[in-house]
């Protein structure tokens, strides 16, 4: 059947919705449409995409009004007997069409301090870590990196706070490291300071876009906010943690 | 005269992927100064789609397992015509790699005693695989990023390389632009290496994305490098076939190294019928003893679903031409099948393959832990590539390295499973190594401006047509012929007539026109890939042509054996002075005795 698409074109000076049509067949997702219309109508639509198969992350964009990856969604799922209007992430800076600069994820990353691991375990230089105890990691580590949990959240979409917050996708990325087994770094006092996860007020939009259906809020955010609240706010842990201090020479 | 900005760095690494990244942290980490080009965002390349494993011969699993089986393992699969020194190193150095990897912070799954778990894969003897479900590929890229943003290295991202610079025989640098902006950029370096991956987009049905053009072969190939072993593209087994948007999308060979089986409509594994002579003394003969083998009984040979690529992939073949395919032209694979022999059969099936689990659900309303998925072969990996030393991963043109799939010699005439992820490792830190050796003994070259100024000026010609040929309809009518004429079937006839057509897409190539401006424009990056698109193509048909044989992914209807006079030689091309592709046969490098050995040891 003959499909109406609405997809923003313009740059950072400006644009609008323009409107395409072109046949949709049994199975096709919205990256297939975008590529029919880039292919035939506008070779010069600019799109992000790699994997085509919901693996890299690349094709992010809102798909009437939802964050969504393009590749991952069915024209079936859509109603048809509307336009369906395809438009770039908000949080981020337009850079063309359906592109925006994602630059500052990739300077926010490079903050967090690095993984440090502990000693090796055995005289082989390997470690040893139990599954159970890494499952939550793997969990974290299944993350794209389609930033569409950033596109999501108020404070970088509505509130602009792009200094002050690194957003769910690092939140989620210093949860993997504080949590791996062998890691021996402490996070913690950059996570309330420089990281900002105070302004997170966990209204779990991040996890609903979440295409790797990560629990961004309850098994990575949450317990991050935890460890900030042990840290700096429990009296009775500031008290040992001084006295371990004191005694340690 | 172009406008263009300058960079200066002492090494260049030309593509951001598995091999790339690990010779960009292997060159900064011996203390130059390293650019690394990507052709989209970082992490995004093309590694983050491997799903299987790394193949190692760690021995965790399986304590019989080293690096002498892991050799005879890759050269039987590749046929015997691989780089003997390459499938040497590789066998020895793919442990270290992936201990370091973990030392990176990369979390594989594990053993019961808390080491990295490895699991089966087509071709490998014993469990070799580390990996992290079935999303492996992205854990290795993740990791690798991850640790290679704090070494100090400079990252250009969605930058596209279009001509390497030459000064008196030696490559002092590249010119490319940048998507943002469409501007013209020049990057000199003292070494340079290419790690761009593959050709895959010169075929209709791949699993390929869109950047695998051929850059880094025909970017060497142009510059005065040899390329080898072209004609062997792998055609994976299985990719899905249905709905036909999501056609040529990798299923991973994991599917079957958990037990999944191949069936063809009459429900019969088709797969028993033809166990090759060679692989017959060590693949299962009944059912119950190659699930055995699934469930880790190491008395238990292997399924023969578990066979070589190359072989599975003109098996399934033979079974959609002579009627006995799935509704949708593939055959079927079945993991589903598993709960009549285990307990919890839909957990474990979701825990272990998480990923296609989600992929068949998502893209083709398949619940793959209660049906079958259909599948058929994808154009997935090509085993040729740039022509390298084995130890320095340095092409013949001095300064100008190469590693992982751009490069060739470790696969031979056929890659197992498994072994691309462990050669993106191996060689992408050899290749960073020597590159940054190189770049320490010599100095910066002096860029041609003129040179720059004829290729700014041939990159911008197709805005001076804009109403000259779209570039996507050549690139389809390419890709539809390659996929007819120089696929997993090949004869003479088809190939020469590939061969004629390829000589008027050139000429349409001249002809292409864009339309719209220089900014973040695919339609323009679509005309300029179609160069390299046209060299890959005409170097794996002309290569395929030569090679009068069958052998590993390489199968001729017209000489459908094996013969002896190919049995020790490699297809070379390379650019003549008047600017002619030209083939030539190599012989191979004698192997040593040792290594002769070994083989007759696993045998």
């Amino acid at each position: 059947m003959n499909v109406q698409f609405k997809i923003w074109r313009g740059d950072a000076s400006g644009g609008k919705f323009r409107e395409y049509a072109t046949e949709v067949s049994e199975g096709m997702v919205v990256l297939d449409a975008v590529h029919d219309i880039q292919r035939t109508q506008a070779n010069d639509l600019a799109c992000r995409w790699n994997c085509k198969a919901g693996k890299c992350g690349s094709c992010s964009a809102e798909v009437n009004g939802m964050p969504k990856l393009m590749c991952m969604t069915r024209m079936s799922d859509l109603p048809l007997d509307r336009p369906i209007t395809i438009e770039p992430m908000k949080a981020f800076p337009i850079v063309k069409d359906l592109i925006t600069d994602v630059s500052w994820n990739f300077r926010v990353k490079q903050k967090i301090k690095k993984f440090k691991p502990r000693p090796p375990d055995a005289p082989d230089g390997t470690w040893r870590m139990q599954q159970e105890d890494i499952d939550r990691v793997q969990e974290f580590r299944k993350c794209i990196e389609c930033f569409l949990c950033q596109d999501v959240c108020h404070v970088l979409r509505d509130h602009q706070m792009h200094d002050r917050f690194i957003g769910p996708r690092f939140l989620i990325y210093a949860a993997a490291l504080e949590m791996h087994p062998l890691d021996t770094e402490n996070r913690v006092a950059e996570l309330r300071e420089a990281h900002g996860i105070g302004y997170c007020n966990i209204t779990k939009c991040c996890t609903k876009v979440c295409p790797e259906e990560i629990e961004i809020t309850d098994n990575g955010i949450i317990p991050l906010k935890e460890r900030v609240v042990d840290e700096f706010y429990d009296p009775l842990g500031w008290l040992w943690r001084t006295g371990k201090r004191k005694r340690e020479p | 005269m172009a406008d263009y900005e300058t960079f200066q760095h002492d090494v260049l690494v030309i593509g951001a992927g598995g091999a790339g990244l690990r010779a960009a942290i292997e060159a900064s980490a011996a203390g130059v100064s390293v650019g690394l080009i990507c052709k989209s965002l970082l992490g995004k390349a093309h590694t983050v789609m491997a799903e299987g494993g790394i193949a190692a011969a760690l021995a965790n699993v399986d304590e019989r397992d080293n690096w002498k089986v892991h050799f005879a393992d890759t050269v039987r699969g590749g046929q015997y015509v691989n780089q003997w020194r390459m499938a040497e190193l590789h066998a020895k150095e793919a442990p270290d790699r992936v201990r370091e990897l973990e030392a990176w912070g990369a979390v594989f799954d594990r053993t019961k005693d808390g080491r990295i778990l490895q699991r089966n894969f087509g071709g490998h003897k014993y469990p070799r695989l580390a990996h992290v479900g079935d999303r492996t590929g992205l854990e290795m890229i993740r990791t690798l990023q991850d640790h290679g943003v704090h070494q100090g290295i400079d990252v250009h991202m969605e930058r596209t390389i279009l001509t390497l610079l030459k000064q008196s025989g030696r490559v002092v640098g590249a010119l490319g632009y940048d998507r943002e902006r469409g501007r013209f950029l020049v990057f000199r370096a003292k070494a340079i290496v290419l790690a761009t991956g593959g050709i895959g987009r010169a075929y209709k049905i791949t699993s390929n994305s869109w950047e695998y053009t051929g850059d880094g072969h025909a970017l060497a190939y142009v510059a005065g490098a040899e390329l080898i072993d072209m004609e062997f593209v792998q055609f994976h087994p299985t990719g899905m076939v249905w709905p036909p948007s999501v056609c040529g999308i990798l299923v991973t060979e994991g599917v079957r190294g958990e037990g999944g089986i191949l069936t063809n409509k009459d429900g019969r594994r088709f797969m028993f019928d033809s166990i090759p002579e060679n692989y017959r003394a060590q693949t299962a003969d009944n059912e119950e003893e190659g699930w055995r083998y699934c469930q880790g009984d190491k008395d238990a040979r292997r399924p023969p679903e578990l066979l070589t690529r190359d072989h599975i992939a003109r098996c399934i073949v033979r079974e959609i031409k002579e009627g006995r395919g799935s509704p949708h032209g593939g055959v079927f694979l079945d993991i589903a099948w598993i709960k009549k022999k285990i307990p919890n059969a839909a957990e474990h099936i979701k825990k272990k393959l998480p990923s296609m689990y989600h992929q068949f659900k998502q893209l083709a309303d398949i619940d793959i832990t209660e049906q079958p998925m259909e599948v058929g072969p994808t154009t997935h990996y090509v085993m040729g590539g740039i022509r390298v030393d084995s130890d320095t991963q340095m092409s013949r043109l001095p300064g100008l390295f190469a590693a992982g799939e751009c490069a060739a010699g470790i696969n031979g005439a056929n890659r197992l499973g498994g072994n691309s992820l462990s050669d993106l490792l191996v060689f992408g830190k050899r290749a960073g190594e020597f590159a940054a050796q190189f770049a320490k003994e010599n100095q910066l070259g002096d860029i041609n401006g003129n040179e720059i100024e004829n290729v700014a000026h041939e990159a911008l010609r197709p805005f001076e047509r804009s109403r000259g040929e779209n570039p996507y309809m050549l690139q389809r009518d390419l890709q539809e012929t390659m996929q007819d004429n120089v696929g997993i079937v090949r004869n003479e006839a088809e190939m020469t007539s590939q061969l004629e057509y390829l000589r008027k897409l050139w000429e349409r190539a001249s002809h292409v026109g864009v339309s719209g401006n220089r900014e973040f424009n695919p339609g323009w990056h679509t005309a300029l890939d179609l160069k390299n698109l046209l060299t890959v193509s005409e170097a794996v048909t002309r290569a395929a042509l030569e090679r009068k044989e069958s052998r590993g992914a390489q199968f001729r209807e017209d000489y459908p054996e094996k013969d002896a006079r190919f049995a020790n030689v490699n297809t070379i091309i390379w650019r003549g002075e008047d600017g002619r592709m030209n083939v030539r046969l190599d012989p191979l490098p004698e192997m040593p005795d040792y290594l002769k050995q070994v083989i007759e040891e696993m045998k």
